[in-house]
């Protein structure tokens, strides 16, 4: 087996051992990536000079034993949303081409600081709005698993690195799915943590109330692992939980027996794939076959998840991306002829159309007039939506579900219809709005062999149980230990 | 028709914290431009606010002190429009839950006491600035950060102000409230505090409001009652013509002396507020709160009150002692060391204030100290100088902070008072004037004081005034 192709802990264990080198590893990741890239796309940058680096770094701290994490020496991705210090950062637009940050994110200090090797950042849709990464400013990336179609989004770089081995593991931020969705469409492991977990300092704002970040691993085990390095409080974020990080690895063996899972109806809706929802409900036969304890739960207000969603999501992003006017940083258009004229000529050219477009709808939803109507009552509807889960927990410990309602489609199929990419997200947005941890795992495959994801979904900061129940279901199934081949 | 005015005041003071509301930056004024900046204050990618508690402090002693009810919750909102001056496109303020809301001021316009009404205070970050390039230049705007994410509290007042004298009363009420707790400079030239009003006028009489329009750009007292006596009047003017006020914002510009129009109500921002999701609710747990109200020091009402009762001074005096929290101190301290309040309350209110105010200084500031004055006025009691000689003397003592008994010997001003010296001089002024000591004796006795001003000319006002008069009367007799 190549290195490339190792998961952390294998990695980790190899490293430790001295049977391999932060560096050979990096070597072999690189070379992956001078292998596939062409085709897959996956990297708005690559940093290897500064990854050989830091690799070299990682082998002197195994060698001296100081400071050894389970991430020293282990070749990582991030998205392109993460602001990284001295590396630009352009969340895949044209309008921050140029800015390399003076800082790094809260998620990226802890990563260096565990002695993590960052090969690169990763494409994504320009700000986190979209569901198949087509709508990065630079680049589409391919789905490893068939060319020819998307690997979901928006952390779609992320998810296909891993999925192909051009990075161990990525971090992403999933807003509405964007971790998730693009982990089970490329057949990886997602995980979006409770809203709070960890911290959104010097990641680039989408949605503010709903923006978290999280790992993309090739197994249960590194997204647990990952997970425990980047949660906890952050001073810089006043909205992250000041709660203690439990160690994730620690009972996640234990097994599914007598632990409750509740499948909502809600989430087998009309012009799903069938394929998915056979996957799914196979999952849940194999789950109780495990030990568990199925039940059907109701999560009524489902079906308005989507419309909220996009009411607060666009209201907050159209705020959040108001200081790209063209004064401070990135893109400013040549010439302006006064104020009005740089503000709209360098936004209308630095944004695409779908950042565009959102701007506007939140604009609108935030106006006088509208306010009540659009933002105040999606705010409204999102307390029911969260009202829906607090009582699935006093039955379940645990939701299953479908991560995405298809497998991966392919590229052009849906941009240029808006509301059919929107449903992409809709078994995934309503976590967000709840702020629960959710995480993605490969159930299946499909006739004609794409990646089928499900979901689990936990209570707040129990994150651990859904880790458990994925982690158990992983072993028996062995789907994730798939990889597509180029 | 009889008009009256129904003025509202919207003011902001920035606070005198250390750093920033966000972040850890330095407030100090006048450093060179953006030296004073982050991240976070320069509206970076991915950066979040992190609230600075002193100043939710600082803004709660100024809830406290005007009475105001505290929202043990208030929340944080995005005021969103677009300037260079604003980094992040949009500005954190407080809309829907503000940190404090119905309070009051006193006020005394003409010696009628008066409260008005404060509507709520909120906390908000300020802007930049912007500087305006030149020559080369000229086609070029450039931004000062060094200003952006200062923290200011917001006064809104309510309606309840009746004419300019009113609106200048209530903005002086709360600066000394500002003041005395030591959360603001107040210097409105340095924009440290500004003051913008809704004003409009109906029939007197009249229950309902008339159309409003808000004035801005009033940087210091005059002005704002330049402004608001011109936009009365033309407010007025409009409706006796027939016509209607509009609705709009208008700027005060000083040197023509009169209010321009700068946008109506169809270019108003929409400012879309809504809660800032970076940003818990402020939490103002009670303890805090009861600790805050327990530091606080006597307000200048609550210490003109005082005054009155403690010094039997005259409210008049008290009010001009109070107003600013170190002439109330020097004023204290001085009775302490010569307990005569009304001699000292005139000496302040005469000589001192004349000094500071022509210097435009604060007490704290001079070199003049209670003990200074306190022995001045004790020279002239022991009859030592009299007190013309005595403003003499102190303007010597403010100018240099020197022992008042000092330069009183140093310029050799020992009061005369010995018969034998000044019998002399009186006989030589009698001798002098003839004529006058003729009529004074057909029965012009006022001529008295003609006669003690011309000794006194002779001493250069060193005479015992007592003396001369008695030597005079003898030798006039
Ligand atoms: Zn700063």
């Amino acid at each position: 087996m190549k290195p490339y192709s190792l998961t952390i802990h294998e990695a980790h264990r190899l490293l430790k051992d001295g049977e391999l080198s932060p560096e050979e590893l990096t070597r072999s990741v690189l070379e992956r990536i001078d292998e596939v890239e062409e085709r897959i796309k996956a990297f708005v940058t690559i940093d290897r000079e500064g990854a050989l680096k830091a690799a070299r770094e990682a082998g002197e701290r195994l060698k001296r034993d100081e400071g050894v994490t389970p991430l020293t020496g282990i070749p990582i991705s991030i998205k392109d949303i993460f602001c990284t210090k001295g590396m630009e950062t352009t969340c895949s637009s044209r309008i921050l081409r140029g800015f390399v940050p003076p800082y790094d994110a809260t998620v990226v200090k802890r990563l260096k600081e565990a002695g993590a090797v960052i090969v690169g950042k990763n494409n994504m849709d320009e700000f986190a709005m979209g569901s198949s990464t087509e709508n990065s400013a630079f680049q589409i990336t391919r789905n490893p698993w068939d060319l020819e179609r998307v690997p979901g989004g928006s952390s779609g770089g992320s998810a296909a690195a891993v999925a192909i081995g051009e990075s161990l593991a990525s971090i992403g931020t999933d807003t509405g799915g964007s971790i998730r969705q693009p982990a089970a469409l490329c057949g990886v492991v997602g995980l979006k943590p409770t809203y709070g977990r960890v911290s959104r300092y010097g990641m680039i704002a989408f949605a503010s109330s709903l923006d978290q970040a999280g790992p993309i691993t090739r197994d249960v085990e590194d997204a647990a692992i990952l997970l425990g390095i980047i949660a906890g409080h952050d001073p810089l974020d006043s909205t992250s939980i000041d709660e203690p990080v439990p160690d994730y690895l620690e009972g996640i063996g234990r097994g599914v027996k007598g632990l409750k899972i509740g499948i909502p109806k809600e989430y087998f809706i009309e012009g799903m794939d069938k394929e998915v929802e056979e996957a799914v409900r196979e999952a849940a036969k194999t789950l109780e076959k495990e030990g568990a304890v199925v039940e059907e739960v109701s999560l009524p207000h489902t079906e308005y998840a989507v419309a909220t969603y996009y009411l607060v999501a666009t209201a907050e992003a159209s705020s959040n991306l108001a200081r790209y006017d063209g004064v401070k940083y990135g893109y400013r258009v040549e010439d302006p002829e006064n104020l009005l004229d740089m503000y709209c000529r360098t936004r209308d050219k630095g944004f695409g159309a779908e950042v565009k477009r959102r701007i506007m709808l939140g604009t609108y939803a935030l106006s006088a007039g509208y306010y009540e109507a659009y933002y105040g009552k999606a705010c409204q509807v999102r307390t029911l939506i969260k009202r829906d889960f607090e009582e699935a927990f006093g039955k379940v410990d645990i939701i299953l579900t479908p991560t995405s309602p298809t497998p991966a489609f392919k590229v052009g199929e849906k941009i240029d219809d808006p509301l059919k990419m929107y449903l992409s997200d809709v078994f995934t947005i309503p976590c967000n709005l709840a702020g629960l941890p959710g995480l993605a795992l490969p159930c299946g495959f499909t006739r004609g062999g794409l990646p089928i994801g499900m979901q689990f979904i936990g209570r707040a900061l129990d994150e651990a149980t859904i880790l458990r129940a994925a982690y158990h279901y992983q072993s028996v199934t062995g789907w994730h230990l798939l990889k597509p081949s180029l | 028709m009889e008009f009256e005015a129904v003025i509202g005041l919207e003011i902001h003071a920035q606070l005198r914290t250390e750093s920033k509301l966000f972040c850890g930056c330095s407030t100090r004024f006048g450093s060179e431009p953006n030296t004073q900046v982050c991240p976070v204050c320069l509206g970076m990618p991915g950066v979040l606010p992190v609230l600075n508690r002193r100043a939710v402090e600082y803004a709660l002693k100024m809830a406290l002190a005007t009475g105001c009810r505290v929202n043990t919750n208030s929340r944080f909102a995005r005021k969103n429009y677009f300037y260079p001056d604003l980094p992040k496109g949009y500005q954190i303020s407080q809309y829907e839950l503000p940190l404090a809301e119905k309070g009051e001021v006193l006020i005394e316009v003409e010696g009628r006491r008066k409260r008005v009404g404060i509507t709520r205070i909120h906390l908000e970050e300020d802007a930049g600035k912007l500087v305006h390039g030149e020559g080369a230049d000229s086609r070029y705007s450039f931004v000062d950060l060094n200003r952006a994410g200062v923290p200011l509290i917001e006064i809104v007042t309510e309606p309840d102000i009746r004419s300019p004298d009113e609106a200048v009363a209530t903005l002086k009420a709360l600066r000394d409230i500002l003041l005395y707790l030591e959360i603001c400079d107040c210097n409105m030239e340095e924009g440290s505090l500004r003051c913008d009003a809704n004003v409009s006028v109906r029939p007197t009489g009249e229950t309902t409001f008339g159309t409003k329009t808000e004035v801005k750009n009033m940087n210091s007292f005059r002005f704002l009652r330049n402004a608001l006596e011109y936009e009365i009047k033309r407010q007025i003017e409009v409706i006796e013509e027939g016509g209607k006020v509009v609705q709009e914002t208008r700027l005060w510009d000083p040197s023509r002396g009169v209010t321009v129009s700068m946008r109506g109500k169809e270019e108003a921002h929409d400012y879309r507020y809504f809660p800032e999701p970076d940003l818990l609710p402020v939490p103002v747990e009670e303890g805090w709160l009861e600790e805050i109200k327990g530091g606080l020091p006597e307000l200048p009402a609550e210490k003109a009150e005082r005054f009155v009762r403690e010094y039997g001074l005259p409210p008049y005096d008290a009010g001009v002692l109070t107003a600013s929290k170190h002439l109330a101190l020097f004023f204290e301290e001085c009775v302490r060391l010569y307990p005569k309040p009304k001699v000292v309350s005139n000496w302040i209110m005469s000589e001192v204030l004349k000094e500071l105010n022509r210097e435009n200084k604060d007490i704290k500031d001079s070199s003049l100290t209670p003990d200074l004055l306190a022995s001045l006025l004790k020279l002239i009691d022991e009859g030592v100088i009299s007190g013309k000689i005595g403003k003499t003397v102190f303007e010597e003592v403010y100018r240099t902070g020197k022992d008042p008994r000092k330069v009183v010997e140093e310029k050799g001003l020992v009061q005369i008072a010995d018969r034998d010296a000044l019998k002399g001089i009186v006989e030589e002024v009698l001798k002098t004037h003839p004529a006058q000591v003729e009529q004074y004796r057909k029965g012009k006795e006022g001529l008295i004081g003609f006669f003690v001003g011309q000794v006194m000319k002779k001493t250069q006002g060193r005479a015992n005034p007592k003396v001369v008069n008695e030597l005079l009367r003898e030798a006039l007799s």
